[in-house]
C-alpha cells in the first residue's frame, strides 16, 4: 500500500541515494540497513513526508503522499528525539500527543499502557527526572496507544535495555503479524518475520 | 478545533511550570520604558508627548524578546516534527501556538501598559486608547514575529538576525499604534489608527500562519 | 513552436545558462556605459539650473534613479524567489540571491545622495522625509534577507527561507510605505520635493537616461554575480570541474 519510486535525495551537495524503489503491503515490515551517513534518516524522513525528495514519488494507496489526507492518520513516526515535553508529566505528554492528532485516549488506556512498559507509579512525574532509558519507553506506550498502520521508527532500540528491547520487538512483530506495516532502521538484527532488508 | 485548543493549552500548561519565562518579557518591558525618563529627563510636557512611542517601542523589544522560543524548544525535543506529520493541518497547531504565545507574551504588556503610562503622565482616556491598540497590536507582533521565529529556527545568530528580520515588518503597527494614542491626545480621535490597526490584524491573521507553517516546513527538511 | 519553448527551458538549468550569461555580460555593460554617458551629459550639461534649488539638485539624477532600482530590484528578486520557492528552480533562487546586493547597493546610494541633497537645502544631513525613511527601511529589508541566507548552511534550505522573507517583504513594502507617509503628514516633516520645482522635460529624461544606465548596470552584475554563484553551488559537479576558468 505504501510504494516509492525513482527516490533520490540530495543533502547539501552530496547524493546520498538515487533512484530507490520500494514497496510495502500489509502485513510486512523494511529493514533499512547502511553505514552512518548513508542516508537511512532521510529515507524515512521523506517517507513520512517531513522532507520532499529530489527526484521521485512515494504513494500510499495509489494518491501522492502530500495529498493523501489519510496518510497521516495511519501514520506513527518517530525520530531521532523522543518527542516529549520534558515539563510534562508522562501521561500528559500522552494525552496532549492525541488531543493534537485529533484522536481521543481515555485516562484507563493511557495509564495502562504506561504501566505496561514499566512506569508504574512514574506516570505523573515530570519526564525530566525519568532516566533514558524510561523516557524511551514512553515513546513505547505512545507507540502502543496511537492506531497507525504503518510505523516508521528510526533507530528505536537506542537506549533500550534488554527488557524494553523484548517488548518493543513483540509489539512490532504483533503489528506486523495483525496487518500493521513497519519500516525501521537499526544497527542491531532483529528477529522479526516477514521483514525485506533495503540496503543504502 | 479540539487540536488547537490542545497545543494552546500544552504551551500554557509549560509556561506556568516555568514562570519565569513571563515575567522576563515583562520585566523587561517595565525597564526600558524606565530608562527613557532616566535618559531624557523628568519633565511631565515632555514624558507626556514621548510616552505612546515609547511605551510602543519597549513593547515592540519586549515581544521581540520572547519571540524565540515559540518554536525553539519543539524543534529541539522533536515535538515539531511530529506536529508536521500529525493528521491535523500544521496551520492550525500554528495558529494556537501563535496564540498560547500571545497570551504569555503579549497580554500582560497590555495589562500592565496603563500603569507604566501614568508614569508618563497620561490621563485616563488616553491610558484607554492605549491599552485598546495594543490588544489590537501586540497579537499582530506576534504573528509577524512567528513568520520571523520560524524561519531562522536553529540558524547561527538567531536571536539578531529575528530582530533584523522582524523589526522591519513591525514599523507599521509602531505608527499606527503609537499614532492612535497620540491622535487622541491632540484630539484629532484614535478612530482611523485603530481601524487600520485592526486591518493590519485582520490581514496578519490571515496570512502570517501559512508563512509561518511554510517556513517551518522549511526548517525541518 | 514547441522546439521555441524547450528552447527556453533549457536555460533554466545553471549548466546552461552560465555560458549564455557570460555571453549576455559585456552586452549589458556595453550598454550601461552608453546611457551613462547620455544621462549625465542630460544630466550635467543640458538640463537647466533650477530656479530654486541652484546646481546642487543636479544630484536628483542619481538619487531618483537609484530609488526607483532599489524598488524595482526588490520586486524582481521577490519574483524571482517565489518561482525557486513554487517550481522549485535552483536557478531562480540563485538569481534572486545575486540581485540583492546590487538592490541594497541602490537602497543606500540613494539614501546617501538623498543625504547630500539635503544638507544644502535644509542644513542636515537627514531628514525623516516619507520616501527616505522607506528607503531606509527598504535597506533594512535588503540586510535582513542577505543576512538570513548568510547565516544558514544547506543552500537550498537558504534558497526557500529567503525566499519566503522576499515574498512577506514584498507584501509589506507597500503597507510600510503607506504607513510611513501617513506618520509624515501627520507630523509635517520635511520633504525633499520634486515636485515643488517644475520639472523640465530635460530634466526627466536625464533622471530615465541613468535609470536604464543604472538598470543595465544591476543586470550585468546581477549576471555577473550568478556565474559566480553557480560556480559555487555546482562545484561538485562534471561539468564545473571541467571549465578552463576552474581547471587554471
Amino acid at each position: 500500500m505504501l510504494s516509492a519510486h525513482g527516490l533520490t535525495c540530495v543533502r547539501g551537495d552530496r547524493r546520498l541515494f538515487s533512484d530507490l524503489d520500494l514497496t510495502l503491503q500489509a502485513g510486512e515490515w523494511l529493514h533499512v540497513r547502511g553505514e552512518n551517513g548513508a542516508g537511512k534518516t532521510s529515507l524515512l524522513r521523506l517517507l513520512a513526508g517531513l522532507a520532499q525528495p529530489a527526484d521521485g514519488d512515494i504513494r500510499w494507496c495509489g494518491e501522492p503522499i502530500d495529498n493523501a489526507q489519510d496518510y497521516r492518520r495511519n501514520l506513527l513516526f518517530f525520530g531521532h528525539h523522543g518527542a516529549l515535553k520534558e515539563d510534562l508529566t508522562a501521561l500528559e505528554n500522552l494525552e496532549f500527543a492525541a488531543a493534537m492528532d485529533g484522536a481521543s485516549l481515555t485516562l484507563e488506556v493511557a495509564l495502562r499502557a504506561l504501566q505496561r512498559f514499566g512506569l508504574k507509579g512514574r506516570e505523573q512525574l515530570p519526564v525530566r527526572v525519568l532516566s533514558a532509558g524510561q523516557k524511551r519507553r514512553v515513546m513505547l506506550a505512545r507507540i502502543a496507544t496511537r492506531n497507525a498502520t504503518l510505523w516508521i521508527l528510526d533507530e528505536p532500540f537506542t537506549a533500550l535495555d534488554v527488557k524494553a528491547v523484548d517488548l518493543l520487538s513483540t509489539l512490532i512483530s504483533d503489528h506486523v503479524t495483525g496487518g500493521g506495516m513497519a519500516i525501521l532502521t537499526s544497527h542491531q538484527t532483529m528477529p522479526i518475520p516477514g521483514g525485506r532488508v533495503v540496503q543504502l | 478545533m479540539n487540536a488547537i485548543l490542545a497545543v494552546a493549552r500544552r504551551d500554557l500548561l509549560m509556561v506556568m511550570r516555568r514562570k519565569s519565562e513571563v515575567l522576563t518579557a515583562l520585566f523587561f518591558f517595565v525597564i526600558v520604558t524606565s530608562l527613557f525618563p532616566l535618559g531624557i529627563g523628568p519633565e511631565p510636557t515632555l514624558l507626556r508627548k514621548i510616552a505612546p512611542g515609547v511605551l510602543w517601542v519597549a513593547a515592540l523589544l519586549a515581544t521581540m524578546l520572547g519571540l524565540q522560543r515559540m518554536f525553539a524548544a519543539d524543534h529541539a525535543d522533536g515535538t515539531l516534527e511530529q506536529m508536521a506529520i500529525s493528521p491535523t493541518p500544521l496551520v492550525m497547531l500554528v495558529v494556537g501556538k501563535i496564540g498560547a504565545h500571545w497570551l504569555v507574551s503579549g497580554l500582560p504588556l497590555v495589562l500592565i501598559a496603563p500603569i507604566l503610562g501614568i508614569q508618563f503622565d497620561l490621563d485616563a482616556s488616553a491610558l484607554g486608547i492605549l491599552v485598546v491598540a495594543l490588544l489590537l497590536g501586540t497579537p499582530l507582533l506576534s504573528l509577524i514575529g512567528s513568520i520571523g521565529a520560524a524561519l531562522t529556527l536553529g540558524v547561527r545568530g538567531g536571536g539578531v538576525l529575528l530582530s533584523l528580520l522582524v523589526l522591519p515588518l513591525f514599523i507599521p503597527a509602531l505608527i499606527f499604534g503609537a499614532g492612535a494614542v497620540e491622535a487622541h491626545i491632540s484630539g484629532l480621535g484614535a478612530g482611523g489608527h485603530l481601524s487600520l490597526l485592526a486591518a493590519m490584524l485582520a490581514l496578519a491573521v490571515f496570512f502570517a500562519p501559512w508563512a509561518t507553517t511554510a517556513a517551518l516546513r522549511i526548517a525541518l527538511e | 513552436m514547441s522546439n521555441r519553448l524547450i528552447n527556453w527551458f533549457r536555460f533554466a538549468s545553471p549548466h546552461n545558462f552560465y555560458p549564455l550569461a557570460g555571453k549576455m555580460i559585456p552586452v549589458f555593460w556595453a550598454l550601461a556605459a552608453v546611457f551613462a554617458v547620455a544621462g549625465l551629459w542630460m544630466g550635467f550639461f543640458v538640463a537647466p539650473t533650477d530656479a530654486q534649488q541652484g546646481e546642487g539638485y543636479r544630484i536628483i539624477f542619481v538619487h531618483v534613479p537609484a530609488s526607483w532600482l532599489s524598488m524595482f530590484i526588490y520586486m524582481v528578486m521577490a519574483t524571482w524567489a517565489g518561482i525557486g520557492l513554487s517550481l522549485n528552480a535552483r536557478l531562480s533562487s540563485m538569481m534572486a540571491q545575486a540581485l540583492a546586493p546590487t538592490g541594497a547597493l541602490m537602497a543606500f546610494l540613494s539614501l546617501w545622495t538623498g543625504a547630500f541633497w539635503g544638507k544644502p537645502m535644509w542644513g542636515t544631513w537627514w531628514v525623516w522625509d516619507a520616501r527616505l525613511t522607506s528607503e531606509l527601511i527598504l535597506f533594512f529589508l535588503y540586510l535582513g534577507f542577505m543576512a538570513l541566507q548568510a547565516s544558514i548552511d544547506d543552500p537550498r534550505r537558504a534558497d526557500k527561507a529567503g525566499a519566503i522573507v522576499a515574498l512577506v517583504g514584498a507584501v509589506n513594502v507597500p503597507i510600510i510605505y503607506f504607513s510611513v507617509k501617513w506618520w509624515n503628514t501627520l507630523h509635517q516633516g520635511s520633504s525633499v520635493n520634486l515636485a515643488k520645482s517644475s520639472m523640465a522635460v530635460t530634466m526627466l529624461w536625464g533622471m530615465l537616461l541613468m535609470a536604464l544606465c543604472f538598470w543595465m548596470y544591476s543586470i550585468a552584475m546581477a549576471l555577473t554575480r550568478v556565474r559566480t554563484i553557480i560556480l559555487e553551488r555546482e562545484a561538485h559537479t562534471e561539468w564545473v570541474k571541467d571549465l578552463p576558468e576552474v581547471k587554471a
